[in-house]
């Protein structure tokens, strides 16, 4: 997939290794001596049942949470991932007050650096939604919304792009349209997806993760044969989905 | 007209009606409850009269809605930006609820003297803690995934107030501006009654002592409208220039 050059340079991405993550409510750990490599340039999917700590994972890796003692974060070039990830949410978070280009905008506005307006019309045609550059928020589907905060998201340019179930409050057609969107627009990045959704990570993910369990652990990954975005009914997907949902349901007991 | 406009009306209309039948049927004295028209009567003989304490009260109003806000807004932020700012002040102010603001009032007079300036400072002195409140609550009440997504955005603390939890907490500080405007009438005729030698609450003093009690309802009647129609206009101000309340309609009509 070839990368316009006005939506960005292509980002040298690098590969992301965690090991021994660490992180407890009160004295109850939902994870310990987890450990973890994101692909450089890949999607990772890590797949697992709510409150089983997978947001918190990808908190950690953000650098928004702090691990234990011995929990360590950092590229695969040896740098840390400070500065260089970008965060979509579930929610889209586009503030109320701002029209689409200025939600769009948003990173440099907060450091304080010279708006980019040309860029994010660029990007919001490439997402579908040129045409809203000036509307508010309050105006748009759920489904554009989504789209604008990806657009938000790819603004900030990061090697690295941490979604967590970004696409999970939308119907299921707007569902796969953006994930076949953010799999056209985040080529070349290093992408960890975290979701409660089986189908998603076979559709998206290049390694996927079943989390699960008290304190929870990663299983072995399932790397589905074909590129992403597949398509739902493609053999590697619905066998996937079998052996997906039989892993989660075999750590739910 | 609709029935929505017209609905004052004949609210208005109503009670002047119940007041007229009350005076007529009672044959109450007129120094104990004048009949409508005799205290329509004032307000047209005394028009310049009541203007001119009006005005008085008026200024004490805007004086003391203007400090007020702009006190309580300083101190809601320092609050909510300073952490020993909060630790100091917060137990404070929740203390000096406790004391009765109005049993200041003789205290402000003999201070601050028979002029405006000690009405003022009453006024303020109510407005200050319910604005104050209203936006250390709406600063708090931040959305945490909105503050995640800004810190991956390498926003400083700044401008994270400033374009993001300030904004955001807008609505909540015009809740606080409105209990601001329909207190500070309230402080204002307060501090008048204890001491003062101009202003609508000093006229009714006047006019009590002297059993001209018509003319105490024309200055009553005169700082109703007054109030009615400040709260209306702060009201409706607020509402143009924040559109992006979160505000829950009900749904009985």
């Amino acid at each position: 997939m070839p990368t316009n050059g006005t939506l960005g340079q292509t980002p040298n991405a690098p590969s992301i290794e965690v090991s021994n993550a660490r992180f407890a409510y009160g004295s109850r750990p939902l994870f310990d001596g987890l450990d973890l490599v994101l692909e450089a340039g890949r999607w990772t999917c890590v797949l697992g049942p709510s409150g089983v700590g997978k947001s918190s994972l990808l908190r950690m890796i953000a650098g928004l949470i702090s691990g234990g003692n011995d929990t360590v974060v950092r590229c695969g070039d040896g740098s840390a991932t400070a500065g260089r990830v970008a965060y979509m949410a579930q929610r889209d978070f586009l503030l109320p007050w701002l029209n689409v280009v200025d939600n769009a905008t948003l990173g440099a506005r907060l450091r304080g650096e010279a708006a980019d307006p040309d860029r994010a019309n660029a990007l919001l045609d490439a997402a579908g939604v040129g045409e809203a550059g000036n509307a508010m928020p309050d105006e748009l589907s759920g489904g554009m919304r989504q789209r604008v905060a990806l657009v938000r998201t790819l603004m900030e340019d990061r090697p690295i792009v941490l979604m967590d179930e970004p696409f999970s409050a939308l119907d299921a057609i707007t569902r796969l349209k953006l994930q076949d969107l953010a799999v056209r627009l985040l080529a070349d990045r290093t992408v960890l997806l975290v979701t409660h959704d089986p189908l998603e990570a076979l559709r998206l993910g290049d390694r996927i993760f079943v989390m699960n369990g008290s304190p929870a652990g990663l299983g072995p990954p399932l790397e589905p044969a074909g590129r992403p975005p597949r398509e739902a009914g493609a053999p590697d997907v619905l066998s996937g989905q079998a052996r997906l949902l039989r892993e989660l349901a075999e750590g739910g007991k | 007209m609709s029935l929505s406009y017209l609905r004052p009306l004949v609210i208005c209309t109503g009670l002047v009606a119940v007041w007229q039948a009350v005076v007529s049927l009672s044959g109450v004295p007129a120094f104990i409850l004048p009949a409508p028209y005799s205290v329509l009567l004032a307000i047209v003989e005394d028009a310049r009269l009541l203007a001119g304490h009006a005005g008085v009260t008026f200024i004490e109003i805007a004086l003391g809605l203007l400090l007020g806000v702009l006190l309580g807004a300083a101190s809601g932020i320092a609050m909510s930006f300073f952490v020993p700012v909060r630790r100091w002040l917060f137990p404070v102010l929740v203390v000096s609820q406790a004391i009765p603001v109005f049993a200041l009032a003789p205290i402000l007079v003999l201070w601050l003297g028979f002029g405006i300036g000690s009405k003022v400072a009453m006024a303020t002195l109510i407005i200050f803690f319910p604005v104050t409140a209203a936006l250390y609550d709406g600063l708090r009440r931040t959305e945490p995934g909105l503050l995640d997504m800004a810190r991956t955005m390498d926003a400083g603390r700044f401008a994270i107030l400033r374009h993001v939890r300030l904004p955001m907490a807008m609505p909540a500080f015009a809740s606080g501006i409105r209990i601001a405007a329909a207190v500070a009438p309230i402080g204002a005729v307060v501090g008048e009654w204890v001491g003062a030698s101009s202003g609508l609450g000093a006229l009714m003093i006047h006019a009590n002592a002297r059993s001209e009690t018509d003319t105490m309802f024309a200055a009553l009647f005169v700082l109703a409208v007054m109030a009615v129609t400040l709260y209306f206009a702060i009201d409706l101000v607020l509402r143009r220039l924040i559109t992006w309340q979160p505000e829950t309609y009900s749904s009985d009509d």
